[in-house]
Protein backbone atom coordinates (compact mmCIF):
# COMPACT_ATOMS: atom_id res chain seq x y z
CA UNK A 1 0.00 0.00 0.00
CA UNK A 2 2.64 2.38 1.14
CA UNK A 3 4.50 1.57 -2.23
CA UNK A 4 1.90 2.55 -4.34
CA UNK A 5 0.91 5.58 -3.16
CA UNK A 6 4.07 6.63 -3.90
CA UNK A 7 4.21 5.64 -6.61
CA UNK A 8 0.94 7.15 -7.59
CA UNK A 9 1.94 9.83 -6.14
CA UNK A 10 -1.23 10.59 -5.03
CA UNK A 11 -2.24 12.59 -1.40
CA UNK A 12 -2.99 10.11 2.03
CA UNK A 13 -5.80 12.49 2.71
CA UNK A 14 -7.47 14.34 0.51
CA UNK A 15 -10.41 17.09 2.44
CA UNK A 16 -12.73 19.27 0.23
CA UNK A 17 -12.16 22.65 1.12
CA UNK A 18 -15.08 24.85 0.79
CA UNK A 19 -15.66 28.39 -0.17
CA UNK A 20 -16.63 30.37 2.46
CA UNK A 21 -17.60 32.74 0.23
CA UNK A 22 -20.30 30.88 -1.46
CA UNK A 23 -21.11 28.06 0.70
CA UNK A 24 -23.13 28.40 4.15
CA UNK A 25 -21.94 26.13 6.43
CA UNK A 26 -24.05 24.24 9.05
CA UNK A 27 -21.79 22.37 11.05
CA UNK A 28 -18.15 22.04 11.48
CA UNK A 29 -15.56 19.43 13.61
CA UNK A 30 -12.29 21.01 14.44
CA UNK A 31 -9.47 18.77 16.18
CA UNK A 32 -12.25 16.06 17.04
CA UNK A 33 -11.00 12.91 18.87
CA UNK A 34 -13.33 10.30 20.44
CA UNK A 35 -12.26 7.53 22.98
CA UNK A 36 -13.87 4.64 24.30
CA UNK A 37 -12.59 4.58 27.41
CA UNK A 38 -8.78 5.27 27.07
CA UNK A 39 -8.90 3.49 23.28
CA UNK A 40 -9.24 6.12 20.35
CA UNK A 41 -11.63 5.76 17.88
CA UNK A 42 -11.66 8.09 15.87
CA UNK A 43 -9.69 11.20 14.85
CA UNK A 44 -8.37 13.64 12.18
CA UNK A 45 -11.59 14.61 10.92
CA UNK A 46 -12.23 18.10 10.36
CA UNK A 47 -14.95 18.33 8.66
CA UNK A 48 -17.86 20.85 7.36
CA UNK A 49 -21.44 20.39 5.93
CA UNK A 50 -22.86 22.48 3.97
CA UNK A 51 -26.49 23.88 4.86
CA UNK A 52 -29.41 21.71 2.64
CA UNK A 53 -27.13 18.99 1.00
CA UNK A 54 -26.92 15.43 1.59
CA UNK A 55 -23.16 14.12 2.89
CA UNK A 56 -22.83 10.26 2.63
CA UNK A 57 -20.37 8.92 5.42
CA UNK A 58 -18.90 5.62 3.89
CA UNK A 59 -16.01 3.37 4.87
CA UNK A 60 -16.07 -0.71 6.42
CA UNK A 61 -16.79 -1.89 9.39
CA UNK A 62 -15.42 -0.17 12.78
CA UNK A 63 -14.22 3.05 10.21
CA UNK A 64 -15.84 5.09 12.58
CA UNK A 65 -18.47 6.52 10.84
CA UNK A 66 -21.38 5.50 13.03
CA UNK A 67 -19.20 6.63 16.43
CA UNK A 68 -18.73 10.29 14.14
CA UNK A 69 -22.33 10.70 13.10
CA UNK A 70 -23.77 9.96 16.93
CA UNK A 71 -21.22 12.39 18.11
CA UNK A 72 -22.94 15.17 16.50
CA UNK A 73 -26.00 15.35 18.04
CA UNK A 74 -23.91 14.18 21.49
CA UNK A 75 -25.74 10.89 21.68
CA UNK A 76 -21.82 9.44 22.53
CA UNK A 77 -22.61 11.11 25.98
CA UNK A 78 -22.02 8.46 28.70
CA UNK A 79 -21.00 6.12 25.87
CA UNK A 80 -17.46 7.75 24.69
CA UNK A 81 -15.32 10.55 25.38
CA UNK A 82 -15.59 13.46 22.72
CA UNK A 83 -12.74 15.54 22.78
CA UNK A 84 -12.85 18.84 20.49
CA UNK A 85 -15.33 20.88 18.63
CA UNK A 86 -18.39 20.17 16.93
CA UNK A 87 -19.85 23.55 15.80
CA UNK A 88 -23.67 24.20 15.11
CA UNK A 89 -24.18 27.59 13.77
CA UNK A 90 -20.95 28.67 14.58
CA UNK A 91 -21.44 27.38 18.38
CA UNK A 92 -19.72 24.62 19.91
CA UNK A 93 -22.15 22.26 21.14
CA UNK A 94 -19.38 20.08 22.45
CA UNK A 95 -19.53 21.44 25.93
CA UNK A 96 -20.94 20.79 29.27
CA UNK A 97 -23.29 24.35 29.45
CA UNK A 98 -24.46 23.37 26.12
CA UNK A 99 -28.55 21.82 26.47
CA UNK A 100 -27.70 18.72 24.94
CA UNK A 101 -31.82 18.37 24.93
CA UNK A 102 -31.67 21.91 22.93
CA UNK A 103 -28.57 20.09 20.43
CA UNK A 104 -30.82 16.68 19.97
CA UNK A 105 -33.72 18.39 19.09
CA UNK A 106 -32.24 21.12 16.17
CA UNK A 107 -30.14 18.30 15.11
CA UNK A 108 -32.36 15.29 14.76
CA UNK A 109 -31.64 11.29 14.49
CA UNK A 110 -32.98 8.39 12.90
CA UNK A 111 -31.32 5.33 13.59
CA UNK A 112 -30.31 1.81 11.66
CA UNK A 113 -33.42 -0.19 12.84
CA UNK A 114 -37.04 1.34 12.68
CA UNK A 115 -37.79 1.99 16.29
CA UNK A 116 -41.38 3.86 16.20
CA UNK A 117 -42.67 3.50 19.96
CA UNK A 118 -45.15 1.21 21.34
CA UNK A 119 -47.85 4.29 20.89
CA UNK A 120 -50.11 4.99 18.19
CA UNK A 121 -48.63 6.49 15.32
CA UNK A 122 -50.38 10.21 15.83
CA UNK A 123 -48.89 9.31 19.57
CA UNK A 124 -45.31 8.68 17.90
CA UNK A 125 -44.70 12.37 16.18
CA UNK A 126 -46.67 13.77 18.46
CA UNK A 127 -45.04 12.86 21.39
CA UNK A 128 -41.60 14.91 21.77
CA UNK A 129 -43.91 17.87 21.11
CA UNK A 130 -46.41 16.96 23.98
CA UNK A 131 -43.43 16.63 26.43
CA UNK A 132 -42.55 19.94 25.50
CA UNK A 133 -46.02 21.23 26.70
CA UNK A 134 -47.42 21.53 23.51
CA UNK A 135 -51.01 19.99 23.77
CA UNK A 136 -53.53 22.23 20.87
CA UNK A 137 -55.31 20.02 19.62
CA UNK A 138 -55.26 21.63 16.35
CA UNK A 139 -51.46 22.69 16.24
CA UNK A 140 -50.53 18.81 16.53
CA UNK A 141 -53.05 17.67 14.30
CA UNK A 142 -51.21 20.13 11.18
CA UNK A 143 -47.94 18.73 12.77
CA UNK A 144 -48.72 14.91 12.16
CA UNK A 145 -50.23 16.18 8.78
CA UNK A 146 -46.88 17.94 7.69
CA UNK A 147 -44.82 15.43 8.79
CA UNK A 148 -45.94 12.08 7.74
CA UNK A 149 -46.27 14.18 4.43
CA UNK A 150 -42.48 15.42 4.31
CA UNK A 151 -41.52 12.10 5.20
CA UNK A 152 -44.22 10.54 2.26
CA UNK A 153 -46.19 8.57 4.28
CA UNK A 154 -49.06 10.60 5.09
CA UNK A 155 -51.37 8.93 2.09
CA UNK A 156 -50.45 4.99 3.65
CA UNK A 157 -51.23 5.93 7.48
CA UNK A 158 -53.55 8.92 7.06
CA UNK A 159 -57.12 6.89 7.98
CA UNK A 160 -55.10 4.52 10.49
CA UNK A 161 -52.95 7.15 12.37
CA UNK A 162 -54.78 5.79 15.65
CA UNK A 163 -53.12 2.09 15.07
CA UNK A 164 -50.16 1.16 16.73
CA UNK A 165 -46.85 1.85 15.27
CA UNK A 166 -45.43 -1.44 15.67
CA UNK A 167 -48.20 -2.67 13.02
CA UNK A 168 -46.43 -0.87 10.57
CA UNK A 169 -44.11 -2.79 7.90
CA UNK A 170 -40.31 -1.89 8.22
CA UNK A 171 -40.26 0.68 5.21
CA UNK A 172 -43.85 2.47 6.94
CA UNK A 173 -42.26 2.65 10.21
CA UNK A 174 -38.86 3.67 9.17
CA UNK A 175 -40.66 6.63 7.18
CA UNK A 176 -42.69 7.55 10.60
CA UNK A 177 -39.35 7.78 12.64
CA UNK A 178 -38.06 10.36 10.06
CA UNK A 179 -41.87 12.44 10.67
CA UNK A 180 -40.96 11.83 14.46
CA UNK A 181 -37.71 13.44 14.24
CA UNK A 182 -39.27 16.20 11.79
CA UNK A 183 -42.11 17.10 14.17
CA UNK A 184 -39.56 18.75 16.50
CA UNK A 185 -38.51 21.18 13.88
CA UNK A 186 -34.85 20.31 13.78
CA UNK A 187 -32.31 21.91 10.91
CA UNK A 188 -29.77 18.96 10.47
CA UNK A 189 -31.09 15.25 10.13
CA UNK A 190 -28.40 12.65 10.90
CA UNK A 191 -29.26 9.20 9.16
CA UNK A 192 -27.24 5.96 10.87
CA UNK A 193 -27.79 3.36 8.21
CA UNK A 194 -31.13 4.18 7.71
CA UNK A 195 -32.27 1.78 5.41
CA UNK A 196 -30.02 -1.30 6.15
CA UNK A 197 -33.33 -2.88 7.51
CA UNK A 198 -35.41 -2.57 4.51
CA UNK A 199 -36.49 -3.76 1.41
CA UNK A 200 -35.25 -2.11 -2.33
CA UNK A 201 -38.41 -0.70 -2.78
CA UNK A 202 -38.78 0.85 0.57
CA UNK A 203 -35.20 1.94 0.24
CA UNK A 204 -35.78 3.58 -3.06
CA UNK A 205 -38.71 5.63 -1.68
CA UNK A 206 -36.82 6.62 1.46
CA UNK A 207 -34.39 7.92 -0.77
CA UNK A 208 -36.84 9.62 -2.68
CA UNK A 209 -37.73 11.02 0.36
CA UNK A 210 -34.57 12.28 1.37
CA UNK A 211 -33.67 14.00 -1.63
CA UNK A 212 -37.37 15.82 -0.54
CA UNK A 213 -36.41 16.74 2.41
CA UNK A 214 -32.49 17.91 1.58
CA UNK A 215 -34.55 20.90 0.38
CA UNK A 216 -35.52 22.01 4.24
CA UNK A 217 -32.80 19.81 6.19
CA UNK A 218 -28.84 19.32 6.32
CA UNK A 219 -28.57 15.95 6.04
CA UNK A 220 -25.70 13.59 7.13
CA UNK A 221 -26.16 9.93 6.25
CA UNK A 222 -24.12 6.65 7.41
CA UNK A 223 -24.27 3.88 4.90
CA UNK A 224 -22.69 0.67 3.75
CA UNK A 225 -24.05 0.87 0.87
CA UNK A 226 -21.78 2.84 -1.91
CA UNK A 227 -24.33 2.65 -4.49
CA UNK A 228 -26.64 4.51 -2.35
CA UNK A 229 -24.03 6.82 -1.42
CA UNK A 230 -23.15 7.51 -5.41
CA UNK A 231 -26.91 7.76 -5.89
CA UNK A 232 -28.21 10.03 -3.00
CA UNK A 233 -25.16 12.22 -1.85
CA UNK A 234 -24.06 15.36 -2.93
CA UNK A 235 -20.69 14.82 -1.09
CA UNK A 236 -18.95 11.81 0.18
CA UNK A 237 -16.45 11.63 2.74
CA UNK A 238 -14.81 8.00 3.17
CA UNK A 239 -13.97 7.04 6.47
CA UNK A 240 -11.36 4.25 7.74
CA UNK A 241 -9.40 3.01 10.61
CA UNK A 242 -10.86 5.91 12.81
CA UNK A 243 -9.69 8.89 9.74
CA UNK A 244 -11.66 10.74 7.94
CA UNK A 245 -9.38 9.83 4.49
CA UNK A 246 -11.16 11.63 1.93
CA UNK A 247 -13.98 13.94 1.51
CA UNK A 248 -14.93 15.42 -1.63
CA UNK A 249 -18.34 15.76 -4.17
CA UNK A 250 -19.78 12.58 -4.72
CA UNK A 251 -18.96 12.57 -8.27
CA UNK A 252 -15.68 13.01 -8.02
CA UNK A 253 -14.91 10.32 -4.75
CA UNK A 254 -16.68 7.57 -6.84
CA UNK A 255 -15.29 8.55 -10.31
CA UNK A 256 -11.30 9.84 -9.82
CA UNK A 257 -10.32 9.51 -6.34
CA UNK A 258 -7.93 11.38 -4.96
CA UNK A 259 -6.82 9.24 -1.84
CA UNK A 260 -5.34 5.61 -3.66
CA UNK A 261 -6.83 4.38 -0.22
CA UNK A 262 -10.52 5.61 -1.34
CA UNK A 263 -9.91 4.34 -5.18
CA UNK A 264 -9.08 0.38 -3.45
CA UNK A 265 -12.44 1.04 -1.53
CA UNK A 266 -15.00 2.53 -3.92
CA UNK A 267 -14.05 -0.16 -6.69
CA UNK A 268 -14.15 -2.98 -4.14
CA UNK A 269 -10.53 -3.90 -3.34
CA UNK A 270 -11.58 -4.03 -0.07
CA UNK A 271 -13.83 -3.74 2.51
CA UNK B 1 -27.92 -46.40 11.09
CA UNK B 2 -24.38 -45.53 12.17
CA UNK B 3 -23.12 -44.83 16.00
CA UNK B 4 -23.85 -40.84 15.66
CA UNK B 5 -27.62 -41.66 15.13
CA UNK B 6 -28.05 -44.10 17.79
CA UNK B 7 -26.80 -42.48 20.37
CA UNK B 8 -28.26 -38.83 19.51
CA UNK B 9 -31.72 -40.90 19.24
CA UNK B 10 -31.13 -42.64 22.27
CA UNK B 11 -30.77 -39.19 23.83
CA UNK B 12 -33.45 -37.53 22.69
CA UNK B 13 -35.91 -40.77 23.72
CA UNK B 14 -34.39 -40.51 27.40
CA UNK B 15 -34.45 -36.04 27.50
CA UNK B 16 -38.13 -36.91 26.13
CA UNK B 17 -38.94 -39.36 28.78
CA UNK B 18 -37.70 -37.12 31.66
CA UNK B 19 -39.78 -34.49 30.63
CA UNK B 20 -42.71 -36.47 29.99
CA UNK B 21 -42.21 -38.03 33.96
CA UNK B 22 -42.45 -34.28 34.96
CA UNK B 23 -45.87 -33.48 33.53
CA UNK B 24 -47.02 -37.04 34.39
CA UNK B 25 -46.23 -35.83 38.26
CA UNK B 26 -48.21 -32.24 37.86
CA UNK B 27 -50.95 -34.16 36.18
CA UNK B 28 -51.09 -36.62 38.64
CA UNK B 29 -51.21 -33.99 41.43
CA UNK B 30 -53.71 -31.77 39.67
CA UNK B 31 -55.87 -34.48 38.51
CA UNK B 32 -56.13 -36.17 42.52
CA UNK B 33 -56.48 -32.76 43.68
CA UNK B 34 -59.55 -32.33 41.48
CA UNK B 35 -60.86 -35.45 41.35
CA UNK B 36 -60.98 -35.35 45.27
CA UNK B 37 -61.82 -31.59 45.83
CA UNK B 38 -63.95 -30.42 43.31
CA UNK B 39 -67.16 -32.37 44.08
CA UNK B 40 -67.03 -31.13 47.24
CA UNK B 41 -67.02 -27.25 45.54
CA UNK B 42 -70.38 -26.14 45.26
CA UNK B 43 -71.63 -22.16 45.79
CA UNK B 44 -72.27 -22.85 48.87
CA UNK B 45 -68.85 -24.00 50.31
CA UNK B 46 -67.46 -21.08 48.41
CA UNK B 47 -69.90 -18.03 50.23
CA UNK B 48 -70.43 -19.35 53.26
CA UNK B 49 -68.31 -19.00 56.66
CA UNK B 50 -66.03 -22.12 58.16
CA UNK B 51 -67.56 -24.10 60.83
CA UNK B 52 -65.45 -25.25 63.50
CA UNK B 53 -67.25 -28.07 65.11
CA UNK B 54 -70.35 -28.52 62.88
CA UNK B 55 -70.05 -30.44 59.35
CA UNK B 56 -71.50 -28.24 56.33
CA UNK B 57 -68.85 -25.16 56.62
CA UNK B 58 -67.47 -23.33 53.52
CA UNK B 59 -64.30 -21.15 52.89
CA UNK B 60 -65.91 -17.53 52.04
CA UNK B 61 -63.97 -15.93 54.19
CA UNK B 62 -60.76 -17.68 53.68
CA UNK B 63 -61.51 -16.67 50.10
CA UNK B 64 -61.82 -13.41 50.53
CA UNK B 65 -59.47 -12.97 52.78
CA UNK B 66 -56.76 -14.36 50.45
CA UNK B 67 -57.59 -12.01 47.67
CA UNK B 68 -57.81 -9.25 49.57
CA UNK B 69 -54.60 -9.93 51.19
CA UNK B 70 -52.97 -10.13 47.66
CA UNK B 71 -54.05 -6.96 46.17
CA UNK B 72 -52.73 -5.27 49.39
CA UNK B 73 -49.55 -6.98 49.12
CA UNK B 74 -49.09 -5.54 45.61
CA UNK B 75 -50.73 -2.34 46.14
CA UNK B 76 -47.48 -2.03 48.44
CA UNK B 77 -44.94 -4.17 46.41
CA UNK B 78 -45.63 -2.95 42.94
CA UNK B 79 -44.30 0.86 43.37
CA UNK B 80 -41.56 -0.80 45.63
CA UNK B 81 -40.50 -2.63 43.20
CA UNK B 82 -41.12 -0.77 39.71
CA UNK B 83 -38.90 1.23 41.00
CA UNK B 84 -36.30 -0.98 42.49
CA UNK B 85 -36.14 -2.25 38.90
CA UNK B 86 -35.84 1.04 36.95
CA UNK B 87 -33.34 1.74 39.03
CA UNK B 88 -31.14 -1.56 38.51
CA UNK B 89 -31.79 -1.63 34.94
CA UNK B 90 -31.79 1.77 33.62
CA UNK B 91 -29.81 3.70 35.63
CA UNK B 92 -27.64 1.23 38.27
CA UNK B 93 -23.79 1.47 36.72
CA UNK B 94 -22.10 -1.98 37.03
CA UNK B 95 -19.81 -1.12 40.37
CA UNK B 96 -19.85 -3.24 43.97
CA UNK B 97 -22.82 -1.22 45.27
CA UNK B 98 -25.15 -2.49 42.48
CA UNK B 99 -23.87 -6.21 42.45
CA UNK B 100 -24.34 -5.96 46.16
CA UNK B 101 -28.21 -4.49 45.91
CA UNK B 102 -28.81 -7.78 43.36
CA UNK B 103 -27.10 -9.76 45.81
CA UNK B 104 -29.44 -8.96 48.28
CA UNK B 105 -32.10 -9.81 46.63
CA UNK B 106 -31.21 -13.42 45.52
CA UNK B 107 -30.60 -13.80 48.64
CA UNK B 108 -33.84 -12.31 50.13
CA UNK B 109 -36.00 -14.09 47.03
CA UNK B 110 -34.37 -17.72 48.62
CA UNK B 111 -35.08 -17.48 51.87
CA UNK B 112 -37.64 -19.82 53.10
CA UNK B 113 -40.86 -18.38 54.03
CA UNK B 114 -41.15 -19.42 57.10
CA UNK B 115 -38.49 -17.21 58.36
CA UNK B 116 -40.00 -14.07 56.25
CA UNK B 117 -43.25 -15.26 58.56
CA UNK B 118 -41.38 -15.63 61.89
CA UNK B 119 -39.79 -12.10 60.82
CA UNK B 120 -43.03 -10.45 60.44
CA UNK B 121 -44.44 -11.45 63.67
CA UNK B 122 -41.18 -10.49 65.60
CA UNK B 123 -41.12 -6.77 63.53
CA UNK B 124 -44.77 -6.50 62.82
CA UNK B 125 -47.46 -7.90 64.81
CA UNK B 126 -45.06 -7.77 68.00
CA UNK B 127 -42.51 -4.64 68.00
CA UNK B 128 -44.80 -2.71 65.70
CA UNK B 129 -47.95 -4.17 67.64
CA UNK B 130 -49.90 -4.55 64.69
CA UNK B 131 -50.81 -7.60 66.14
CA UNK B 132 -52.14 -10.70 63.80
CA UNK B 133 -53.85 -8.74 61.08
CA UNK B 134 -54.04 -8.54 57.46
CA UNK B 135 -51.75 -5.35 57.52
CA UNK B 136 -48.87 -7.16 59.26
CA UNK B 137 -49.74 -10.09 56.83
CA UNK B 138 -49.28 -7.92 54.08
CA UNK B 139 -46.19 -6.27 54.89
CA UNK B 140 -44.49 -10.17 55.62
CA UNK B 141 -46.03 -11.08 51.68
CA UNK B 142 -44.36 -7.80 50.99
CA UNK B 143 -40.77 -8.94 52.09
CA UNK B 144 -41.32 -12.29 50.23
CA UNK B 145 -42.72 -10.94 46.74
CA UNK B 146 -40.84 -8.08 46.55
CA UNK B 147 -37.66 -9.97 45.12
CA UNK B 148 -39.20 -11.97 42.77
CA UNK B 149 -41.43 -9.31 41.48
CA UNK B 150 -38.57 -7.18 41.20
CA UNK B 151 -36.66 -9.51 39.24
CA UNK B 152 -39.43 -9.88 36.90
CA UNK B 153 -39.60 -6.35 36.24
CA UNK B 154 -36.41 -5.87 35.62
CA UNK B 155 -36.60 -8.16 32.96
CA UNK B 156 -39.22 -7.36 31.61
CA UNK B 157 -37.48 -3.75 31.04
CA UNK B 158 -34.25 -5.51 29.60
CA UNK B 159 -36.17 -7.22 27.09
CA UNK B 160 -36.83 -3.30 25.78
CA UNK B 161 -34.75 -3.18 22.71
CA UNK B 162 -31.76 -0.58 23.28
CA UNK B 163 -33.01 0.86 19.73
CA UNK B 164 -36.31 2.05 22.05
CA UNK B 165 -34.09 4.29 24.70
CA UNK B 166 -31.88 5.87 21.27
CA UNK B 167 -35.11 7.12 20.08
CA UNK B 168 -36.21 8.69 22.89
CA UNK B 169 -32.87 10.36 23.49
CA UNK B 170 -32.72 11.24 19.87
CA UNK B 171 -35.71 13.31 20.58
CA UNK B 172 -33.85 15.41 22.87
CA UNK B 173 -36.18 13.88 25.62
CA UNK B 174 -34.32 13.25 29.07
CA UNK B 175 -33.72 9.90 30.50
CA UNK B 176 -36.40 9.79 32.82
CA UNK B 177 -38.77 10.86 30.04
CA UNK B 178 -37.93 8.33 27.97
CA UNK B 179 -37.71 5.30 30.47
CA UNK B 180 -41.58 6.57 31.96
CA UNK B 181 -43.08 7.44 28.79
CA UNK B 182 -41.42 4.85 26.45
CA UNK B 183 -39.43 1.95 27.92
CA UNK B 184 -41.95 0.90 31.10
CA UNK B 185 -45.30 0.99 28.65
CA UNK B 186 -43.14 -1.03 26.26
CA UNK B 187 -42.46 -3.37 29.15
CA UNK B 188 -46.33 -3.07 29.82
CA UNK B 189 -46.77 -6.61 28.84
CA UNK B 190 -44.30 -8.45 30.31
CA UNK B 191 -44.87 -6.50 33.70
CA UNK B 192 -48.18 -7.48 33.73
CA UNK B 193 -47.15 -11.31 32.93
CA UNK B 194 -44.68 -10.82 36.29
CA UNK B 195 -47.74 -9.42 38.39
CA UNK B 196 -50.02 -12.02 38.07
CA UNK B 197 -47.66 -14.52 38.09
CA UNK B 198 -45.92 -13.33 41.88
CA UNK B 199 -49.90 -13.21 42.76
CA UNK B 200 -49.65 -17.06 41.99
CA UNK B 201 -47.19 -17.37 44.47
CA UNK B 202 -48.59 -14.88 46.94
CA UNK B 203 -51.70 -16.35 46.86
CA UNK B 204 -50.65 -19.53 47.63
CA UNK B 205 -48.55 -18.84 50.60
CA UNK B 206 -49.23 -20.11 54.29
CA UNK B 207 -45.84 -20.95 55.89
CA UNK B 208 -45.39 -16.95 55.87
CA UNK B 209 -48.76 -15.59 57.08
CA UNK B 210 -49.38 -18.10 59.66
CA UNK B 211 -47.57 -16.46 62.83
CA UNK B 212 -48.74 -12.60 60.70
CA UNK B 213 -52.02 -12.80 59.53
CA UNK B 214 -53.39 -15.14 61.78
CA UNK B 215 -55.20 -18.03 61.84
CA UNK B 216 -58.79 -17.25 62.80
CA UNK B 217 -61.60 -16.05 60.07
CA UNK B 218 -63.83 -13.76 62.52
CA UNK B 219 -67.04 -13.32 60.98
CA UNK B 220 -67.33 -10.48 58.52
CA UNK B 221 -70.08 -8.14 58.36
CA UNK B 222 -70.46 -8.09 54.31
CA UNK B 223 -72.54 -4.49 54.31
CA UNK B 224 -70.44 -2.23 56.47
CA UNK B 225 -67.26 -1.27 53.78
CA UNK B 226 -65.77 1.34 56.31
CA UNK B 227 -62.42 0.16 56.85
CA UNK B 228 -62.23 1.78 60.09
CA UNK B 229 -64.68 -1.01 61.86
CA UNK B 230 -63.02 -3.82 62.72
CA UNK B 231 -65.66 -6.44 61.64
CA UNK B 232 -65.43 -4.67 57.91
CA UNK B 233 -64.13 -6.96 55.14
CA UNK B 234 -61.63 -3.95 54.45
CA UNK B 235 -60.31 -3.68 57.86
CA UNK B 236 -56.55 -3.44 57.90
CA UNK B 237 -56.27 -4.75 61.40
CA UNK B 238 -58.40 -7.68 61.60
CA UNK B 239 -56.83 -11.05 61.70
CA UNK B 240 -57.62 -12.94 58.39
CA UNK B 241 -56.97 -16.38 58.19
CA UNK B 242 -56.38 -17.61 54.19
CA UNK B 243 -57.45 -19.78 52.01
CA UNK B 244 -53.98 -21.83 52.45
CA UNK B 245 -53.26 -21.08 56.24
CA UNK B 246 -56.99 -22.50 56.33
CA UNK B 247 -56.10 -25.94 54.54
CA UNK B 248 -53.02 -25.88 56.77
CA UNK B 249 -54.97 -25.18 59.91
CA UNK B 250 -57.69 -27.81 59.14
CA UNK B 251 -55.49 -30.94 58.79
CA UNK B 252 -53.27 -29.63 61.69
CA UNK B 253 -56.19 -29.24 64.18
CA UNK B 254 -59.31 -28.93 62.66
CA UNK B 255 -62.18 -31.00 64.63
CA UNK B 256 -64.80 -30.86 62.20
CA UNK B 257 -66.42 -33.80 60.97
CA UNK B 258 -66.19 -33.02 57.41
CA UNK B 259 -62.16 -32.30 57.77
CA UNK B 260 -61.38 -34.34 54.98
CA UNK B 261 -63.82 -32.91 52.31
CA UNK B 262 -63.28 -29.01 53.46
CA UNK B 263 -59.62 -29.63 53.40
CA UNK B 264 -59.59 -31.60 49.82
CA UNK B 265 -62.21 -28.94 48.32
CA UNK B 266 -59.80 -26.02 49.63
CA UNK B 267 -57.16 -27.16 47.86
CA UNK B 268 -59.18 -27.70 44.65
CA UNK B 269 -60.26 -23.98 45.14
CA UNK B 270 -56.76 -22.86 45.77
CA UNK B 271 -54.91 -24.97 42.85
CA UNK B 272 -57.61 -23.99 40.65
CA UNK B 273 -57.12 -20.27 41.70
CA UNK B 274 -53.39 -20.65 40.78
CA UNK B 275 -53.54 -22.40 37.37
CA UNK B 276 -55.91 -19.54 36.75
CA UNK B 277 -52.95 -17.23 37.51
CA UNK B 278 -50.45 -18.67 35.58
CA UNK B 279 -52.71 -19.28 32.52
CA UNK B 280 -54.26 -15.70 32.37
CA UNK B 281 -50.41 -14.53 32.60
CA UNK B 282 -49.44 -15.71 29.42
CA UNK B 283 -53.08 -14.72 28.11
CA UNK B 284 -52.89 -11.22 29.30
CA UNK B 285 -49.94 -10.50 28.32
CA UNK B 286 -50.20 -11.76 24.89
CA UNK B 287 -53.56 -9.55 24.95
CA UNK B 288 -52.10 -6.33 26.34
CA UNK B 289 -48.86 -6.93 23.74
CA UNK B 290 -51.75 -7.45 20.35
CA UNK B 291 -53.41 -4.73 21.90
CA UNK B 292 -50.34 -2.21 21.59
CA UNK B 293 -49.25 -4.13 18.23
CA UNK B 294 -52.71 -3.73 16.33
CA UNK B 295 -56.07 -1.78 15.69
CA UNK B 296 -57.45 -0.14 18.63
Amino acid sequence: MQNTTELNNKPKRFIYDFNPEETEITMETKNLEIYYGKSLAMQNADLKFEKNTITALIGPSGSGKSTFLRSLNRMNDGIATVKGEILYQGVNINQPKIDVYEVRRRIGMVFQRPNPFAKSIYDNVTFALQRRGVHDKKTLDRVVETTLKQAAVWDQVKDSLNKSALSLSGGQAQRVCIARALAVQPDVLLLDEPASALDPVSTQQLEATLRELKKDYTIIIVTHNMQQAARLSDYTVFFNMGEAIEYNKTRKVFTRPKVQMTDDYVSGNFG
Amino acid sequence: MNRTQKQSRFAIACLKMVAGFVVLILAFLIGYIFITGLPNVSWHFLTSPAKAFNAGGGIGIQLFNSFYLLVLAMLISLPIALGAAIYLNEYAKDNWFTSTIKTAIEILSSLPSVVVGLFGFLLFVVQFNYGFSIISGALTLTIFNLPLLTRNIEDSLANVSDDQRQGGLGLGLSKYETIIHIVVPASLPGIISGIILCSGRVFGEAAALIYTAGQSAPALNFADWNPFNIDSPLSPLRPAETLAVHIWKINSEGIMPDLTQVSSGAAAVLVLAILIFNLSARFIGRKVFERMTSVK
